[in-house]
């Protein structure tokens, strides 16, 4: 399955972004084939709705899972109803988020912050 | 001899230095006015004037809906909303209502006709009166980011009524929701006071004011004989001073317990119905 | 590294002055002002370098091109935000009314409209022993949240190790407060004793809870309206919000803001009164 990580840099070893909507990139990593891939975040200059855009493009790429410290509530609701899962990521690099949530130790994440219009 | 209405927007940069206490206490001194509170994120004009017979409109913006039968799934919505307000889920696009800024764009981009466009409360008026004054109020909903289209639903109802005066209480600061406030006026009434932070959002206001191009004069409030910065700075700019009114223990109180001083106490009474004068002769002139 | 972000829904009710005074009794490694409409912190607080400069662009802004222009007005007739106008042969637009929407590039029959970049605002950084992030908006521009955003992005970014920072929030209850709001780890209302501080102070703590943000209470200038202030009191009471304190009105404090100094630095009623909200607001953040 593909999952997606917000990062701060195009690496494995990454720290993961503390925002989702404006983080620089995001990683894509499919765990049957090991393989991953970057984007950068087109979302991140944007005025507004920044969660939106970028939610849309995590479900476009068929994305399983989102591993992120945190997230807004339009954000959240593109990706409930694209069935995307979200997950509260931990501290540390995206490699060891990737291993936490294949070893089931990542939890749900609950609580989604009200939009900033976009400006968080 | 008819009398042309005068529109009187009360603007300054710095919160707190009066603007309310000057345009509810001008619109008062007024055989007939119309009061217009612009500042719908904290309303405060309609605690000192308490209207009367207060009946409320609901302001809206339109939010695009989308019919999904009729939805290809082009996506060209999605792509041309420049406030990222739109995401596709499923069969259609879905809009995020706190982000929309209505512009109708994708209603106009769909090449399939898929998307209507229906109303969203965002704020709302309360229109009343107190005496010879009508009183408008604009309320921003909690929440909401931009009072913009309720400053304009002010103003419009306002437009509705033939009084001699017209009284716009403006927000405070210089951005978009000030510009608009001020637009239409004939003059600006800037409310400052004589300290360090008072003249240096002054200078501020005063540069908006000259950009679009509005006569204007300059009421110093809670003025203090020892501070002459301001009047230094009116005089060197040629900016007329209207008024000064000194800082007072028993105004503040007064306007802490909202009330009109104007009706209370006979020297503010004076003091306001000059000062209405004045801007008469200036706007005459 | 905690942040305090300091509000007051009614303009004028003391917020920079109290934020100034924080900032000096923490000894507060970062600082910053959101009050990008009408920043006055850096009045009373001394930096001894030269900031940072760099352009804030909004929302780009439509721009007509008077050449490929036939002043057809499909443009204007489509425009929600009437920014556009006709000025002599060609339609013109007028950036201050602008949203960006890109409505009329759409429409044009001629691609006589583009979208183009707008700097509605200048970033200001101080780095010295401190770290101070301001920002000035240009006038009559909008979406000022996303400035009040970077501003609050070039101080976390250049900081290092600072254990509070303390924001100075702007008047309203809009925008650019609700950008100043996210990620904070308390707001401090500073309320004014009077009928309308009170119901501007009850419709910024409702936009801190919408926003699920920790919210606590002091009175300034308390002695102008003891009845008000008791008001306040009780209201917070009810509301289960911390009151922390009362600060009278004091003649030292403007003397004080006039000579570009923090209250801080002067002994007087309003000085103590500010510390020991100060002394509270530490203890609730557990530093």
């Amino acid at each position: 399955m593909k999952i997606a990580i917000p990062v701060d840099e195009k690496k494995l070893d990454s720290s993961v972004c503390v925002s989702f909507g404006r983080a620089p990139y995001f990683l894509f990593y499919t765990t049957e084939t090991k393989e991953s891939y970057y984007l950068d975040n087109s979302a991140v200059a944007s005025q507004g709705g920044a969660g939106i855009r970028a939610a849309q493009v995590i479900a476009d790429h068929g994305t399983k899972a989102l591993l992120t410290p945190r997230c807004g509530e339009n954000a959240e609701e593109v990706l409930r109803k694209s069935e995307v899962l979200i997950y509260k990521s931990i501290a540390g690099t995206a490699q060891e988020n990737i291993s936490a949530f294949l070893s089931d130790q990542l939890g749900l994440l609950n609580d989604f912050h009200k939009g900033f219009h976009g400006h968080a | 001899m008819h009398k042309r209405q005068i529109k009187i927007a009360v603007l300054s940069g710095k919160g707190g230095t009066g603007k309310t206490f000057v345009s509810v206490n001008l619109s008062a001194c007024a055989a007939s006015a119309i009061y217009l509170d612009c500042d719908v994120e904290e309303p405060n004009g309609h605690l000192f004037l308490k209207p009367e017979s207060v009946s409320q409109k609901p302001v809206c913006t339109l939010l695009p809906v989308f019919d999904e039968l009729k939805c290809v799934g082009c996506r060209k919505c999605v792509d041309f909303c420049r406030f990222n307000a739109l995401a596709f889920i499923g069969k259609a696009p879905q809009v995020f209502s706190d982000v929309c800024h209505s512009c109708g764009g994708c209603a106009l981009i769909c090449p399939c006709g898929a998307v209507t466009e229906k109303p969203r409360e965002i704020g709302h008026l309360e229109c009343g009166s107190h005496k010879n004054v009508s009183v408008i109020t604009g309320l921003l909903n909690v929440g909401e980011a931009s009072g913009v289209p309720v400053i304009q639903a002010v103003l419009q109802e306002g437009s509705a009524q033939t009084k001699d005066f017209v009284v716009i209480d403006c927000p405070p600061g210089i951005a978009c929701t000030v510009m608009e406030s001020i637009e239409h006026a004939d003059y600006c009434v800037l409310v400052a006071e004589p300290t360090a932070f008072g003249v240096h959002n002054f200078e501020m206001v005063y540069e908006l004011v000259q950009l679009l191009k509005k006569p204007c004069g300059v009421v110093i409030n809670k003025a203090s004989a020892e501070h002459t910065v301001l009047d230094d700075l009116c005089r060197k700019e040629h900016i007329p001073v209207l008024c000064k009114i000194p800082y007072s223990e028993k105004t503040a109180l007064a306007g802490a317990m909202g009330q009109l001083v104007s009706e209370s106490d006979k020297d503010m009474h004076r003091i306001f119905s000059e000062l209405l004068n004045r801007i008469q002769k200036e706007v005459v002139q | 590294m905690k942040q305090l972000l300091i509000l007051s829904g009614k303009g004028g009710t003391g917020k920079t002055t109290t934020a100034a005074a924080f900032i000096a009794f923490s000894n507060a490694q970062a600082f910053a002002d959101c009050d990008v409409d009408a920043p006055n912190l850096h009045l009373v607080t001394q930096m001894e370098v030269e900031p940072q400069k760099s352009s804030y662009f909004g929302s780009q802004k439509a721009s007509i091109d008077a050449k490929k222009c036939v002043g057809c007005e499909i443009c204007v007739t489509h425009c929600r935000f009437h920014a556009i106008q006709k000025n002599g042969i060609a339609c013109e637009v007028n950036a201050l009314s602008c949203e960006g929407c890109g409505v009329c590039t759409a429409v044009c029959p001629h691609q006589a409209v583009r979208m183009e970049d707008d700097i509605a605002g200048d970033l200001m950084l101080y780095q010295g022993t401190t770290t101070f992030s301001t920002a000035k908006l240009k006038m009559g521009r909008g979406n000022s949240g996303k400035l009040v955003t970077e501003v609050k992005q070039a101080m976390a970014s250049s900081v290092q190790g600072a254990e509070l920072a303390i924001i100075d929030g702007s008047p309203g209850i809009g925008c650019p407060v609700i950008a100043s709001i996210s990620g904070v780890d308390m707001v401090l209302v500073v309320a004014e004793p009077s009928l309308s501080g009170i119901s501007d102070m009850k419709r910024i703590l409702k936009t801190c809870s919408i926003f699920a943000t920790k919210a606590v209470v002091c009175v300034n200038k308390y002695d102008t309206c003891v009845e008000n202030t008791a008001e306040i009191e009780s209201f917070c009471k009810e509301k289960d919000i911390p009151f922390l304190g009362k600060v009278p009105y004091d003649s030292h404090v403007s003397k004080a803001i006039n000579e570009g100094k923090s209250i801080a630095t002067v002994e007087s009623p309003a000085q103590a009164a500010l510390k020991d909200v100060y002394n509270k607001v530490i203890r609730l953040l557990e530093l």
